[in-house]
């Protein structure tokens, strides 16, 4: 297996042009998401999806203030109000997690990992079972109508192995998406934190780069300005199979006890109790 | 800039990574205010007053970097007695006509200057405006006399400095706060900014895009930061400047080689009808003596000799009588009357797309359907071919489709990766595109069209007399490919012109007066030098200096920042080690440096022209400003501008508010259009009572003809909206993502509602204005996979006098709740409106 | 009535994907496995006791539960013509595949069961897949349990120690009503009793789960999922009562049957439709997650 290959997205410097949404979908040939006006900010993407891969989210915020409930005729003075003073941009995209909950799920092996270290679906091998849709404990992966398949972000597979980076970071043009050696990329987060914790912005945080969380860290991970759930992301994800083993232990047990359950029922004194069976069946 | 070039902002986020203070100045916060240090929120149309106050700031605390002051520009230098400010005259400059609306700018000259010609003969005189000829200025300065009278103790009270002191004295910050709606901290944190970021070791950058060029000031909005920028000597230096980012790809190509109409090659004046009778007769009006610009009777004669061959000759004033005369203004919006009226029968269109893409799209629309003919160049069936099939006269019932006469001929255009040739950047930056595959169908590349329309019609031409200027151009290019596509490379080379030997040439210093050297352009002379193609050089930033030389070619002569001798101090010394860029090495006894020297070569700094010297012996070793007659860089401009020596804040056209510092509210020179077809909103009205803006958005271009057809982007902003603040759709009772209505006096559009606090109410003169912002990237068809109203057809056609742009940064509005009214019904609302 | 949780989201958008399945495709399929998988238990504790009536009537259900589930399961694919892709590899760490697997080899035995029982045909074989199919019938009935639970849904996933139950239960409770509804009812009295501990155990599983998950288990108590779980609750106790009483009333027997299938139906129509409500609201996975965060964390 080749080194293991990584998206890292600094939030801080992202523009919100979305290019790489665009990149993204020229590339993969995907098709279009509707023409809907979502009154989201500049967000009209709103997630990811089966024909969505990038999705940059858009979030406007205002410093505390207090909000007057009786509105009126405004009379709100310049600055200082409840103006926004921050609009958080970020492009989100599938984590590529080490323990990927859609991979393990997939009961086809449509889903694998590449030697890149990703997680990828064999379009000619998926059957659109479906399940690896809510396996994902963050809402990427999804099927597309009509289509009938799972999709979802490849880290461009195939110019990976041309020795292309994927579209969105090659088109990102404020290297807000890095792509590279995940080992790599997780010292130059590291980096731009230090930096930034010093430059005072101490709200600054990254989310997926630890393998020691839920999934096993992720192969795509974020530097954010706010806490995960701001930009749709889950605070703690965990992959749900890290708890199939006891799954199957309890469901062997209610397999044990519905066997034992029946079993009961046609002998002895318990079956007596609801008169019929055998006496009927003699008569 | 990150909204709309998003590609050029991964600079602005490297140097934030290197330390530098980003502020932003918008009436709105946008994706640009969202990765700056400060967004300072302002009212649309007053950024004269807040630059005006830095000035003031500068001037006040004598914060100007003096040294370079007192060497470079002309703030020494003493302005005539008659000339009268508009502190003076309430308003207006000495030499106001009303009756014309223009000025004589005779009185606005240097002291002592000669006699001149009459004022309306004069560049900013009334023929020089109404040609729009201060275009001319993209390549070289005005006609002011060399050496005039100076005080280089800057007390004399009519010398450049004391007259700007005076002028912007009443420009404070509490006036920023009146007017613009700054707070006296924010516009504290930008003064003290600006200032300590300026001087020898460090320097400041302004950069604007439309929003400072589409209002009725527009010219003097870049006039008031260029005299900010030259008192802190930030011009001519690394990491200075004032940087102007175009609309489009190649906007500055399509100016440098321009597609208007009073402009030939390399900021040649178009000849006027009233002023220019022969060759000589140009010549004399048309500059200084002065300067590089002394030499233009060698570019001009070298752009005949380019476009006219063996047949311009020294008899026959080389073709100059070939050239096609203005009589006037040929401007677009002026064209658009003209059609109206019944005096302009055809019309090519091509690249753009007038019936949503410009000003009062009604007017537009009307001129269309008055033509004979009209011819449509575009990628997609754009709205201007399709107006009389579905435009929104036809619903409102002004129009049908079976009384408009005019006959279209929609001819389908290659795009810019189905054609190879040049794209100029907003850096001068000359960058070769290959073709990189070939276009559909029918479509053909531009230059294909122009070059097989010129050869059928020549091969159509008669012995008349009347056809011998197209006769006898050069029509010669070599063919390529099975449409026999013209070669571009040719084109370039005949752009960058050839010497007597047929070789290209290296550099425009090289053009002849006497007939010997061809250049089609002489600022892109050496684009071809060495016969290689120099904008096709591609060696990565990582193999060479960071002023990158070797990565396409800049204009001229490969420079990549102008006027650079102002990056050393007057002795050729760097103003800093950390600023060096350009400086005189006086042992071998030439200029170098990082970058080419915008300079001779080897003259010494303390070089002192001889008396009656011309061209550029006439400039002193310490005149950095190679391309004004005087070398140096103009506080205040003697001559040349439409609207006055100096900037002074006129309120929009059309404004809520009223102009505080003078009784002359508006800009009284701008041009306008007093017609029925396309009323405006009076100043200060109470029908109209919010201020209104229209921008673009990082997903669209322009009116949507290139992106509304593409699913991809189309998708990503698939509506028109209109942008309020919260307490503004509070008082009007919007709703995020439901319905609005736009009315002004033109015509009445509806969008969605985005309510949001990036937009702020702001308080100006004690009263709370609320600004709207409008996107225009939708039109009803252009093959769009969604469509909306026209923003534009909101518009006033009204423009800057210098330049003829449009006004369409700002203007006043209402807004109602819910969907505009349909058909005959929404001709009644807007009647109801202009009835007031 | 649990104060409403404090939490912030993006624009009050799912953080996770619903689960796209279809309805009635899905949950019916959950119920035919349940069915099935009970049904092959009682066949097979009916050719034990000799039970015969009521054995013919469990293999048939069986069968039919098992290969209408089947074919449910393919018409819910996105490519059902790869359908048999599921048998490409087996895959521990799916379900999907596991109970793939599982009801082919379910599905298989229990028509072999079935046929030989209608036919007279080769008893023994019959009856040798009957046996194993007490094996692979209680597993076809709870593996669907772990089927949703193994999702990021958090009102599924939170409740993978009950829902097992719950389903076996169902399942117990839908093989017993097709019992009552086929045999005779002299004939049916184990299946009577089976219905009966069915129900009891489907309630009281589910009274657990929902009291367990606390905030979590809100999507199966509020909206259609909530009047769904009520009515399956409801019918289920009074199927489960008439079952109890119904002797050889046939109209009774009848009645509860009826009940105690709409009542199995109700069950997995409701944890279908509370899945999706957890999954569409981000407080149901924001604000645990976030709990979790912030009790790791030192105050």
């Amino acid at each position: 297996m080749a080194e293991r290959m990584g998206f890292f997205t600094d939030t801080s410097i992202c523009i919100g042009c979305k290019a790489c949404e665009v990149a993204c979908k020229e590339w993969n040939q995907l098709p279009d998401d509707g023409f809907v006006f979502e009154a989201t900010s500049y967000d009209n993407t709103g997630a990811l999806g089966a024909s969505t891969w990038r999705h940059v989210a858009f979030i406007e915020q205002s410093r505390p203030v207090r909000v007057d409930s009786d509105g009126g005729d405004g009379g709100v003075d310049g600055g200082g109000d409840g103006g926004v003073d921050r609009w958080l941009m970020s492009s989100d995209v599938c984590k590529h997690c080490t323990n990927a909950a859609c991979l393990d799920v997939c009961p086809t092996g449509a889903l694998f990992r590449t030697e890149f270290g990703t997680v990828v679906v064999q379009a000619d091998i998926c059957n659109g079972c479906g399940y690896c849709v809510p396996a994902c404990p963050f809402g990427v992966i999804d099927r597309r109508e009509g289509d009938g398949r799972a999709w979802k972000c490849t880290m461009c597979y195939d110019r990976q192995i041309g020795g292309l980076e994927p579209a969105c970071a090659k088109a990102c043009p404020t290297d807000s998406i890095q792509f590279g050696p995940l080992d790599e990329l997780r010292e130059r987060a590291a980096d731009r934190l230090a930096r930034l914790h010093a430059d005072g912005h101490a709200e600054a945080r990254l989310y997926g780069e630890s393998p020691d969380d839920g999934v096993g860290g992720a192969g795509a991970f974020f530097l954010l300005l706010d806490e995960p759930e701001v930009y749709g992301l889950p605070p703690d994800p965990v992959a749900t199979t890290r708890d199939l083993p006891s799954m199957w232990r309890w469901a062997g047990a209610a397999a044990l006890s519905l066997a034992g359950a029946v079993a009961v029922t046609f002998t002895g004194t318990f079956t007596g109790a609801f008169a019929g069976g055998r006496k009927g069946a003699r008569r | 800039m990150a909204e709309c070039h998003p590609v050029g902002f991964q600079w602005v986020v490297e140097a934030r990574a290197r330390g530098a203070k980003v502020f932003h100045v918008d009436p709105r916060f946008t994706r640009t205010s969202a990765l700056a240090d400060r967004h300072l929120p302002i009212r649309a149309g007053s950024d004269i007053v807040l630059l005006g106050a830095l000035i003031n700031h500068v001037l006040g605390n004598e914060l100007d970097f003096r040294e370079y002051v007192l060497a470079y520009t002309n703030a020494a230098t003493l302005v005539s007695e008659d000339f009268r400010d508009t502190e003076d005259l309430d308003g207006l400059f000495s030499g106001f006509d009303p009756e014309t609306r223009t000025y004589d700018p005779v009185s606005w000259s240097y002291a002592d200057t000669p006699a001149q010609a009459p004022g309306e003969q004069l560049e900013g005189g009334r023929y020089h405006a109404e040609a729009a000829g201060a275009d001319r200025y993209g390549a070289a300065g005005a006609a002011a006399p060399p050496g005039p009278r100076t005080d280089p103790t800057l007390r004399h009270p009519r010398c450049v400095y004391q007259i700007l002191r005076r002028h912007f004295a009443r420009y404070t910050p509490e006036l920023v706060e009146q007017l613009c709606g700054i707070s006296r901290e924010d516009f504290a944190e930008l003064a003290d900014a600006i200032t300590a970021n300026s001087g020898r070791e460090r320097t400041t950058t302004w950069v604007y895009s439309v929003g400072w060029t589409q209002h009725t000031v527009g010219a003097q909005y870049i006039r008031t930061a260029s005299i900010l920028q030259l008192l802190l000597g930030n011009v001519g230096r690394p990491g200075g400047g004032i940087l102007a980012l175009r609309g489009h790809a190649s906007i500055q190509g399509s100016t440098d080689i321009p597609t208007l109409f009073n402009l030939l090659p390399g900021y040649l004046t178009m000849p006027h009808a009233h002023r220019h009778e022969g060759l000589d007769d140009y010549l004399a009006t048309e500059g200084g003596e002065t300067g590089f610009w002394g030499h233009r009777r060698s570019y001009l004669v070298s752009l005949l000799k380019a476009w006219w061959g063996e047949a311009a000759t020294e008899e026959n004033d080389f073709c100059f009588g070939h050239l096609p005369r203005l009589t006037g203004d040929h401007g677009h919006y002026t064209t658009v009357m003209g059609q109206i009226d019944g005096t302009v029968k055809g019309y090519f269109v091509v690249g753009e797309n007038p019936a949503v893409g410009s000003s009062g799209g009604r007017a537009q629309r009307l001129g269309l359907a008055n033509l004979d003919w009209l011819v449509v160049r575009d990628l997609t069936l754009v709205e201007t071919a399709t107006f009389w099939l579905d435009g929104p006269e036809l619903e409102t019932g002004e129009m049908r489709t079976e009384d408009i006469a005019t006959e279209v001929f929609f001819l389908p255009a290659a795009s810019h990766v189905e054609k190879e040739g040049t794209f100029t950047n907003t850096q001068r930056l000359l960058q070769w595109r290959e073709k990189a595959l070939d276009p559909p169908g029918e479509c053909r590349s531009d230059l294909w069209f122009y070059y097989h329309l010129g050869r059928l019609i020549r091969q159509r031409l008669t012995g008349d007399e009347i056809d011998r200027p197209v006769r006898e151009l050069t029509w010669d290019y070599p063919e390529e490919g099975e449409h026999r596509d013209p070669s571009a490379q040719a084109v370039l080379r005949e752009i960058n012109g050839v010497g007597p030997d047929g070789r290209a040439l290296s550099s425009y210093t090289q053009l002849e007066p006497d007939g010997s050297t061809r250049c089609g352009c002489w600022i892109y002379c050496g684009v071809y030098a060495d016969e290689v193609n120099q904008a096709a050089r591609r060696r990565p930033g990582s193999e060479q200096s960071f002023v990158a030389p070797e990565w396409g070619w800049a204009w001229p002569a490969n420079m990549r920042i102008l006027y650079n001798r102002a990056s050393a101090d007057p002795e050729g010394r760097p103003w800093s080690e950390r600023k060096a860029y350009v400086w005189w090495d006086a042992e071998r006894g030439e200029w170098t440096g990082y970058d080419v020297p915008d300079f001779e070569r080897t003259k010494p700094p303390g070089y002192v022209p001889p008396e009656d010297a011309t061209a550029e012996a006439a400039l002193a070793g310490t005149a950095p400003f190679i391309m004004q007659t005087d070398g140096k860089g103009w506080l205040y401009v003697p001559v040349g501008l439409a609207d006055g020596p100096l900037p002074a804040h006129y309120e929009p056209h059309e404004s809520p508010v009223g102009n505080p510092l003078y009784g002359q509210q508006a800009n009284p020179a701008r041009k306008i259009y007093p017609r029925p077809e396309s009323p405006y909103n009076p100043p200060e009205s109470p029908r109209y009572p919010y201020v209104l803006t229209t921008y673009r958005l990082t997903e669209h271009h322009t009116a949507g003809a290139m992106s509304r057809p593409l699913a991809y982007l189309a998708e990503l902003q698939p509506e028109l909206f209109c942008e309020v603040s919260p307490e503004l759709a509070a008082e009007l009772g919007l709703v995020n993502g439901e319905w609005a209505t736009i009315v002004t006096s033109r015509t009445v559009i509806e969008a969605r509602v985005l309510v949001t606090g990036r937009v702020r109410p702001l308080r100006i003169q004690g009263r709370t204005i609320h600004q709207v912002g409008l996107p225009y990237h939708w039109g009803w068809g252009g093959g769009g996979l969604v469509t909306g109203d026209v923003t534009n057809d909101l518009l006033p056609l009204v423009l800057d006098p210098n330049v003829y742009i449009q006004e369409s940064k700002v203007m006043t509005c209402d807004v109602r709740r819910g969907r505009r009214p349909r058909g005959p019904a929404m001709l009644a609302l807007l009647e109801e409106y202009r009835r007031g | 009535m649990v104060p409403e949780a404090e939490f912030r989201s993006y624009y009050g958008r799912p953080v996770i994907k619903a689960p796209i399945w279809h309805e009635p495709h899905m949950p019916t399929y959950l119920y035919l496995g349940g069915l099935s998988g009970a049904s092959s238990v009682m066949a097979v504790m009916a050719r034990l006791t000799g039970h015969d009536r009521l054995g013919r009537t469990a293999r048939v259900a069986a069968a039919l539960g098992a290969s209408a589930g089947a074919g449910l399961l393919a018409a819910e694919l996105g490519r059902p013509e790869r359908f048999l892709n599921m048998l490409r590899v087996f895959k521990p760490t799916s379900p999907m595949s596991v109970g793939s697997w599982i009801l082919a080899v379910q599905g298989g035995l229990s028509a072999v069961a079935a046929s030989s029982e209608l036919t007279g045909m080769l008893p023994a074989v019959g009856d040798a897949a009957l046996l194993a199919t007490g094996v692979t019938g209680p597993l076809t009935a709870t593996y669907t349990a772990v089927l949703v639970a193994d999702t990021a849904v958090p009102a599924w996933h939170e409740a993978y120690r009950e829902l097992p139950f719950l389903f076996a239960g169902s399942a117990l409770a839908s093989a017993g009503a097709a019992g009552m509804l086929a045999t005779p009812p002299a004939q049916a009295g184990p299946a009577r009793a089976v219905a009966v501990l069915g129900a009891a155990m489907e309630t009281v599983a589910g009274a657990v789960m929902e009291r367990r998950l606390g905030p979590a288990g809100e999507p199966y108590q509020l909206g259609r999922a909530g009047v769904l779980m009520r009515s399956a609750r409801a019918q289920a106790a009074g199927g489960g009562l008439l079952a109890a009483v119904a002797g050889r009333s046939r109209a009774l027997a009848a009645v509860s049957g009826l009940a105690l299938t709409a009542g199995a139906l109700c069950t997995r129509f409701g944890i279908l439709a509370a899945g999706r409500a957890s999954a569409a609201d981000p407080k149901y996975t924001v604000v645990p997650q976030r709990r979790r965060l912030d009790g790791e964390r030192p105050t």
